[in-house]
């Protein structure tokens, strides 16, 4: 009893730990807008791969539009435009809403990879 | 480190999904026969703490931005097979939902950041700390190495993946269809800012919370 107690204690401290780094997140959005440090090497959009090379390779502009994320760059749909204070705040529902759902996953496939007769 | 969609050709992604594919079915197998029920929760927050570690997009002034994974924590903790599935679990879903990470890509961010990343850095940290206790300062070291060496062989087969597209694919009139950048420019670039920056980063992550972890639940470290 006692060591499931403390292994409960463990989790909840982990959580807040989690929890503290979700409010702190903006910071790695902020930080670069500060410092005007773009975006990570190799991870440009293609407009920005044409402004650098000259020109859209072919491929790279076809499955570049490939995929239409529903919160892409961590933004709503729509805000992109909008003064930091807003992206600050969808960044962090997009940091709630990740991490809720990796750790809804994890737990389901933990009972699917584990079955239920494990400990 | 998040390869988009468009940077590799269709014939790169397709290699890295089938190299992925008995990777994940071994995880998921030795998973089930090392893991406990009770460290499932642990796992959960390993990968939310790895999906909440690599929103911290880290500037280099005037440059570009890189961050840390945190999968080498979790190799530490709760081994390189875990922490294959837990780092997979994040790709997938920064890919999918937040458009962060190619779709036709996900194989090859898979095979660097949820492969070679927490098996570099799981083995590094064995060997490093080998038999000394749970406690010690060396485990610490350890950890930081551990952290260092996985993300940087990780970063360096990013930019080998990248840099081969100019060689691999070219229209008739010579340009680029995918990276236009060839080796001689992403081995350097990518290799560079993480021997120099992020690498620190994971490797200081990766160091304190080992550390907080041996004065706090010292029961987590193996």
């Amino acid at each position: 009893m006692f060591k499931k107690q403390k292994a409960m204690k463990v989790i909840s401290k982990l959580c807040m730990g989690i929890v503290i780094l979700i409010i702190l997140s903006p910071l790695g959005l902020f930080l670069p807008e500060y410092f005007k440090a773009g975006s990570a090497w190799g991870e440009w959009g293609a407009d920005q791969i044409k402004s650098l090379v000259g020109y859209i390779p072919e491929g790279l502009g076809k499955l570049s539009s490939l995929w239409n994320a529903p919160l892409s760059d961590y933004t709503f749909k729509g805000w992109e435009d909008k003064p930091l204070a807003y992206l600050g705040f969808s960044y962090i529902i997009s940091a709630i809403a990740g991490i809720l759902l990796v750790a809804l996953v994890i737990l389901l496939l933990g009972r699917i990879i584990l079955g239920k007769n494990n400990g | 480190m998040h390869i988009p969609d468009g940077y590799l050709g269709l014939p790169t992604c397709g290699v890295l999904y089938a190299v992925m594919l008995p990777i994940w079915a071994a995880a998921s197998k030795i998973v089930k026969n090392t893991l406990k029920a009770k460290q499932v929760p642990l796992l959960a927050i390993g990968a939310a703490f790895s999906f909440a570690i690599m929103m911290f997009n880290i500037p280099i002034p005037g440059g570009s931005t890189g961050h840390a994974v945190g999968g080498v924590l979790v190799a530490i903790l709760l081994g390189p097979w875990a922490a294959c599935i837990a780092i997979t679990v994040s790709l997938v879903i920064q890919a999918l939902l937040f458009g962060d990470g190619g779709v036709t890509a996900i194989g090859a961010n898979c095979f660097n950041m949820a492969f070679v990343l927490p098996f570099t850095g799981y083995y590094v940290y064995k060997m490093i700390s080998f038999n000394s206790p749970r406690g010690s300062n060396r485990r610490v070291i350890a950890a930081g190495f551990a952290g260092y060496l996985g993300i940087n062989l990780a970063a360096f087969l990013t930019s080998v993946e990248l840099g081969i597209q100019p060689v691999l694919h070219q229209s008739a009139a010579g340009q680029a269809l995918y990276c236009p950048y060839g080796l001689n420019i992403t081995v350097p670039v990518m290799a560079g800012e993480h021997l120099l920056i992020f690498g620190w980063i994971e490797a200081i992550v990766t160091a304190l919370v080992v550390k907080y972890l041996q004065k706090q639940s010292p029961e987590l470290i193996v």
